[in-house]
């Protein structure tokens, strides 16, 4: 196996995109990671592309060709795949990169992942989402997505010393992140009254709680580590690649509050990279919904379960804090263009760990991203550094 | 869902009808055609589920797809069956009459339909047992 660096990253602004179509998303995202790697598109081996519904938000399938053929390299005959897992597909085709490159099978591959969301309305949205869960016995039983995740919130919520005022922390402290993070969708500080007085969406989660909908795509280029230096003069190596499955449906898992494939893949970052949480100097998770956010940071053991909201209110997980998590403004505030989302986490840490985050740096030489799909039904994990 | 697709599941959806594997005599509803714990060396039944059970956990959707848009608020729980299994379904309630722990019976009722002119889904619910 070789070791994988990260060479170039690009990303749209993620937000409501009326006048740019899905496969214009994907290749403005393509030219800004190539560009930033210095490279020309003939030098690109493999794409991999995560997509969660082109299908259903745009009635398009065979994303890969689409996307290779818009890339301007169908001339070129470079093999394309899109990659789903949901709202994971970004993480996994990330993933699906570094083991093209680690294995000698390719040397420069882009990774990819888009998603056009706002070409329907809110409830055809709402619907497809809740496909990332189990369709025939939770869906058809009237199940939305912000549903399930308020199922875990009640859970949690009854189980352990988890306030109302603290999930809205989360969303309170990643719109302080997204207001210093140019392609966030939303750039606005809330509090926690903002949180508290929005609409019920599925008690007790409430608008603010919720990520939004949005249009965006995000492109990073890996190549084998020894290749680097030939590219940039700042690679970002990638020390662990993890991915866990659990049941489809919410109702199977062991427990309701606990991911047990964020349990079980960070597990695994941790022991393929040799490091520990300490080590860690930022989490870019999955906060699809606040209490989401709570569950990762206790699901990748930087705190015991139950402990998350305090540590939130403390600011512990702010930029200043012990462990910055979600510095980009994360799903809630950057937003949550699903397929693309798991790529926007690694263009975070790499642009952290270069120190090019302005406003929102952190200090840091290794990160981690946290990319769930659907529930907690695959779970993909990374940890880079410098 | 499509006609097929539902007309599939008729017994399951309508009677609670799952499975059991009588290898290790585990429960599964939603129904399972192999048992995860004896994979290939279980045996895979039909059972016909009581229909107690209490809720694990639950929440009140005031914003739903379209399809169940006309329908909200409605109270959605993680409900456990007393044989083991649980499942999602909707709790026939106030929402300010659901609670983690409260015990309910499984009834047949109308979940949703395909339009105005096309196939009711009939199915599942619960209703908090006195």
């Amino acid at each position: 196996m070789r070791d994988v660096a990260v060479i170039g990253i690009g990303c749209t602004e993620f937000g409501e995109h009326w006048s740019t179509s899905f496969r214009d998303l994907f290749v403005k995202a393509g030219a800004l990671a190539l560009e930033d790697a210095g490279l020309s598109g003939e030098k690109i081996d493999a794409l991999y592309v995560g997509n969660m519904s082109a299908g259903r938000f745009v009635e398009q399938e065979h994303i890969g060709a689409l996307i290779a053929d818009y890339a301007g390299l169908a001339s070129n005959n470079t093999p394309s795949t899109r990659v789903e897992a949901a709202c994971a597909s970004g993480g996994l085709a990330f993933r699906q990169a570094v083991i093209a490159v680690a294995s000698g099978m390719e040397d420069v591959v882009v990774a990819a992942g888009v998603e056009k969301m706002t070409d329907v309305g809110t409830g055809a949205s709402v619907d497809m989402l809740a496909s990332a869960a189990d369709r025939e016995w939770e869906g058809f039983a009237g199940a939305t997505f912000p549903g399930l995740y308020a199922m875990i919130a009640n859970d949690y919520m009854h189980r352990y010393p988890l306030t109302r005022e603290q999930l809205a922390e989360v969303a309170v402290k990643n719109h302080e992140n997204g207001a210093k993070n140019p392609i966030a969708q939303f750039r606005n500080r809330i509090t926690v009254d903002t949180v508290l007085n929005s609409s019920l969406v599925a008690d007790p989660l409430r608008l603010f709680d919720c990520s939004p909908i949005t249009d965006g795509a995000a492109a990073v280029v890996v190549v084998p580590l020894e290749r680097a230096r030939e590219f940039t003069d700042s690679p970002v190596r990638v020390l662990a690649s993890a991915q866990a499955s659990d049941t489809i449906a919410l109702h199977d898992r062991r427990d309701i509050s606990t991911l047990d494939a964020s349990v079980a893949a960070g597990k695994r970052a941790f022991a393929l990279s040799g490091l520990s949480q300490k080590d860690i100097d930022l989490v870019e998770v999955h906060d699809c919904f606040t209490i989401a956010e709570i569950c990762a940071i206790e699901d990748l053991g930087f705190c015991k379960k139950g402990e998350a909201g305090k540590l939130t209110a403390d600011g512990v997980t702010a930029l200043g804090g012990q462990i910055p998590v979600n510095t980009s403004g994360g799903l809630k505030a950057c937003g949550h263009p699903v397929g693309a989302t798991g790529i926007k986490q690694i263009c975070e840490v790499v642009t952290q760990l270069r120190g090019d985050a302005g406003a929102r740096q952190v200090d840091a030489e290794i990160g981690m991203t946290h990319n769930v799909g659907g529930t907690g039904a695959t779970v993909v994990v990374h940890i880079l550094g410098v | 869902m499509s006609v097929s697709r539902f007309w599939r599941k008729i017994p399951q959806r309508y009677n609670l009808v799952g499975t059991q594997c009588t290898t290790c005599g585990r429960y599964f509803f939603p129904p399972r055609s192999l048992c995860p714990d004896c994979r290939r060396s279980g045996n895979i039944v039909d059972h016909q589920f009581t229909g107690e059970g209490t809720v694990v956990t639950y929440t009140v959707i005031r914003s739903a797809s379209d399809q169940f848009d006309h329908t909200t608020p409605y109270v959605l729980a993680i409900v456990k069956l007393d044989e083991g299994p649980r499942l999602t379904t909707q709790v026939a309630c106030l929402p300010e009459e659901a609670k983690i722990g409260m015990r309910v019976k499984s009834v047949f009722r109308r979940v949703t339909a395909d339009g105005e002119s096309g196939t009711i889904h009939y199915g599942t619910k619960f209703v908090p047992v006195e």
